[in-house]
């Protein structure tokens, strides 16, 4: 609750900031403050302390997963524009609105993490999903960056279409949109709940680009400008993630006969067709924006298995997959194009980066001792709990995955740098990605560090 | 406490050697001396035999999991984490005046690998067990790519690629066992104590099986392994060979065999006939090689094969002659990688066409390379006599209608290795000195010293092999206690 309000009224502020600021470096610094600020209330709440307090009617429900849902994202978010603040600079003249909008967005994933009534699942889709399509196409001279933009949109409201929809038959139903009360299949008209379930469970697959609803995901991640292609792979996705598995392990569970199949058929569809077609990508971005179908196709697991590792395990996921993938798209801003001959031989120019980005790659495909596999591990584990043959398809894919990430590593590690120009990183940012290189270490040898907080 | 400053020493070696850029003579000494020190700590720990907590050590980790950092040294343990040390301070010493480019990195890599090795044989839950696993797979694959041949990129992927599927599957398997244990643990004590159908037993057997049989490699799971091996700088290979491939030996002895013996009989027959298989396969594969780290390669896959069938044997005496032959084989097949680098690098080729008449000028080197290659098929009076003996034997007493089978056709497999020895010998040392080797081939200390250490070890275990006999008495007759078929139906 702390966090929700103030990101809206920290949003206002750095939108009026361009008129009274004019360094950038200070919105910059303004913002990291302002996310510190956000981080610091959510950990207050997350101990009991509240700024405001305000009855939502029940329609809000910040338990301990939510707000831990929340610091991760927020960690994360910092990190993300401690490594990016400089790419977001190049991308246009309105930096500071930039900011204000990923602070509009904030506050929608606030809502919904922590939603308890359908309607402010619906507000918080939108929340999030109206300011990405202006950061979608914020690069107005890139005719790319508009197609993106212009498609980002016209599927998204579909799929909002789809959302509100089955919101409206779930209402009709019920008769109320509490989330937090479990649909009880016998007793209410089955049909109508039956459309319901299954329009939000397509709409929510659309909006976490789980196939065959993920069309849209790669062309619009690859016009983006990279920075906001970073942003809405990770944070975003990572949030509409936290609730979808809400979503079915609350207000669905005891209809879990009818959904789980096909949610089983959307995580083999998805780990099929994202790791599948990211092996012959020939641009790392391109290749990012399919292995982020493949990677929610494993989040995906959380949903269809209902129990405790799933959820512990989607934690550690959207821990370790968004700060290796914010780190790598950094990294991606400084290069001159996405190809991956140019990271050739960058571990002899830059070993700091190249390590920090080794790791990342090694995280993403799920090898022990980084954050990437012990989230793997407990998506594996949780599946396991109810059909074997899924977790093997699972791990099967994970080998595959092997494929494109180790692509980069064999470049940058094995292969000569041919080309003469090699990019060229601020030592700062190479300190800083290496941080985040260890924190998704850390991970994947302490996980208690954000598990731990679930519990005490 | 020893356990966790056998794996402490290289880890804190290989993070000063990351960070310290220095020169190949500093760099190379401290490696040797890091060996050294290991080495010690190892003769301690057999010192130490009879006081169990010095060789086990155990600290919380991932309890949220159910796993913990549970390190312990048992009979296995022993021959393996001494095999290693052992390897390393020859390897090390051997390598302290060969030029090697960055060696810095080279060092800390194959430190790092040391690690993730004896983690693997001293690891007591099967989770860390997994950690460990792919520990030593990732420094391999570095060392492999970084200083390979020139078709290494592609080659090195295949290997990383096996074995990560493989190791996959096993995780499966430990993440069902964890599931079925009444305390939700990863430890292998709460693993044995599970009650499994024959059924469960038969598909986990296969998840872990595969696992193994690739890092081993088995036949038709070998084909990562001949052009690895070759295209990897010939000091990794011969750790690769000599070290990481008795990590899926271990995984048969202590993670399939003990855990699933009824599949283990139940698929006891197709496992040994693919043991036999490939060594009557690769031993006719290594009749027809010009190369001569092709030709080690496929003899390896030939002595592996007699290995892993002597593991399907499940009789005390097999165990035995099992655990003896994973330390000398180590030791011999190391002494033909030394010798196969120093061959490449004094005479610049290792095709056995152009090699020849080299024992005419040199005849230390000659003398080093027969013997070590006599032992390598197990002559009498070299140390894998012994082992092999009882191999045989115990693929004779085989709990099977096929046992015959089994021996003749690994028998086989002796007088094949026989032939392409011979031959190897003949091609490169006799016949008329050829262009590549026109002068002496003079050796320098160091690689005088790490053979003599390594023939000095044949000769040693040849004459007397009784210690070796004494350490793994124990452990074989607990192995065969733990997969004894004829008990084990009796009880059920």
């Amino acid at each position: 609750m702390n966090a929700l309000l103030v990101s809206a009224i920290l949003g206002v502020l750095l939108m009026l900031s361009s008129v009274f600021i004019k360094n950038r470096s200070y919105i910059h610094a303004l913002a990291l403050a302002g996310l510190a600020t956000l981080f610091a209330l959510n950990l207050a709440e997350l101990n009991g302390w509240l700024l405001f307090e305000i009855d939502v009617k029940g329609m809000l429900r910040f338990d301990r997963y939510a707000l831990v849902m929340n610091a991760i994202m927020l960690a994360s978010l910092f990190f993300y524009l401690l490594l990016s603040g400089n790419a977001m600079e190049k991308v246009g003249p309105h930096y500071a609105d930039y900011l204000a909008l990923l602070f509009f967005i904030c506050a929608g994933l606030f809502m919904v993490t922590g939603y308890a009534s359908l309607l402010i699942l619906f507000l918080g889709i939108e929340v999030i999903s109206i300011p990405l399509y202006i950061l979608t196409g914020s690069d107005k001279r890139n005719l790319k960056s508009n197609e993106a933009a212009l498609k980002y949109f016209l599927l998204g409201s579909f799929s909002t279409g789809l959302l509100l929809l089955g919101i409206a038959f779930f209402y009709g139903a019920r008769g109320n949109f509490t989330a937090t009360v479990s649909v009880d299949p016998t007793v209410v008209g089955s049909s109508l709940q039956l459309a319901g379930l299954l329009l939000l469970l397509f709409a929510m697959s659309f909006k976490v680009s789980v196939a065959p609803f993920h069309f849209w995901t790669p062309d619009v991640y690859d016009g983006a400008p990279t920075v906001f292609t970073s942003f809405m792979a990770t944070i975003v996705k990572v949030a509409l993630f936290a609730a979808f598995v809400r979503l079915f392990e609350d207000t669905f569970s005891l209809q879990f006969s009818i959904w789980q199949p096909w949610v089983a058929g959307f995580v083999v569809i998805t780990l099929l067709i994202g790791n599948l077609t990211a092996v012959f990508q020939q641009s790392v971005k391109r290749m990012l924006a399919y292995s982020s179908i493949a990677q929610a196709g494993f989040m995906l697991l959380a949903v269809y298995a209902i129990n405790g590792d799933s959820k512990e395990g989607l934690l550690l996921y959207a821990a370790s997959y968004s700060l290796a993938t914010i780190g790598i798209f950094a990294v991606l801003t400084y290069m001159q194009d996405y190809a991956f001959e140019g990271f050739n031989g960058l571990a002899k120019k830059q070993p700091l980066v190249a390590a920090s980005l080794a790791i990342f790659f090694l995280s993403l495909a799920g090898i022990p001792l980084t954050g990437g596999f012990l989230a793997k591990l407990f998506m594996i584990k949780a599946a396991l709990a109810y059909q074997l043959w899924l977790a093997i398809v699972a791990v099967i894919m994970a080998v595959i995955s092997v494929f494109y990430y180790f692509r980069v590593i064999q470049a940058m590690y094995f292969r000569d740098n041919t080309q003469s120009i090699s990019p060229e990183f601020p030592k700062a940012f190479s300190i800083l990605l290496l941080i985040t290189a260890l924190i998704v270490v850390l991970l994947g040898i302490l996980p208690e560090a954000i598990l731990g907080l679930l519990y005490f | 406490m020893v356990v966790l400053l056998l794996l402490l020493i290289p880890l804190i070696g290989a993070c000063f050697l990351f960070l310290y850029k220095g020169d190949h003579r500093f760099v190379a000494a401290a490696a040797l001396r890091l060996s050294i020190v290991s080495l010690l700590v190892m003769g301690a720990s057999l010192f130490y035999w009879n006081t169990p907590e010095m060789l086990s050590f155990t600290a919380p980790w991932l309890t949220t999991l159910g796993s913990s950092l549970s390190l312990r040294m048992d009979g296995l343990g022993t021959i393996l984490s001494l095999l290693t040390t052992t390897a390393y301070f020859i390897l090390f010493w051997y390598l302290k005046g060969r030029t090697i480019e960055r060696p810095a990195a080279f060092f800390a890599w194959l430190l790092l690998a040391q690690v993730g090795m004896l983690g693997v044989f001293l690891a007591m839950d099967s989770l860390l067990f997994y950690f460990f696993w792919e520990l030593a797979l990732i420094p391999m694959y570095f060392l492999a790519s970084q200083w390979g041949g020139a078709r290494r990129i592609p080659v090195t992927f295949k290997f990383f690629i096996y074995t990560f599927l493989g190791s996959v599957f096993m995780l499966i398997g430990i993440l069902y066992l964890q599931s079925k244990t009444a305390d939700h643990s990863f430890a292998i004590e709460s693993i044995r104590r599970i009650r499994l159908t024959n059924e469960q037993q038969s598909w986990l057997f296969w998840l872990f099986f595969i696992a193994f049989a690739i890092k081993l490699p088995v036949f038709p799971f070998h084909t990562w392994q001949p052009d690895t091996y070759e295209e990897s700088p010939t000091p990794v290979t011969s750790i690769l060979s000599a070290v990481m491939v008795k990590m899926g030996i271990l995984g048969l002895l202590r993670w399939l065999l003990p855990l699933f013996p009824i599949a283990s009989y139940m698929w006891g027959d197709v496992v040994m006939s693919l043991a036999v298989a490939g060594i009557v396969y690769a031993s006719f594969l290594a009749m027809q090689q010009v190369d001569l780290k092709r030709l080690i390669a496929y003899s390896s896959i030939a002595h592996i094969g007699l290995i892993a069938a002597g593991a399907f044997a499940l009789n005390q005496m097999a165990y035995q002659g099992l655990l003896i032959q994973l330390f000398t084989h180590g030791i011999n097949i190391l002494g033909m990688w030394v010798l196969a680098d120093i061959i490449e690098r004094k005479t610049g080729t290792r095709s056995l066409d152009s090699l020849g008449g080299i024992a005419q000028h040199s005849p230390t080197l000659t003398i080093f390379f027969v013997i070590i290659a006599l032992a390598n098929i197990a002559l009498p009076l070299t140390n894998a006599f012994v082992g092999e003996f009882l191999l045989f034997n115990g693929i004779l007493a085989t709990p099977s209608n096929y046992y015959w089978v089994f021996a003749v056709v690994g028998g086989l497999g002796i007088i094949f290795a026989a032939v392409y020895t011979l031959r190897m010998i003949r091609a490169i040392f006799y016949g008329q000195p050829s262009a590549t080797s026109p002068a002496p081939i003079s050796l320098a200390t160091h690689e005088v010293g790490a053979l003599v250490v390594i023939v000095g070890l044949i000769l040693f275990f040849g004459i007397y092999p009784q210690p070796l006999i004494d350490m793994t008495a124990a452990f074989s007759k607990e192995l065969f206690d733990q997969t004894d078929i004829t008990s084990l139906f009796r009880k059920s």
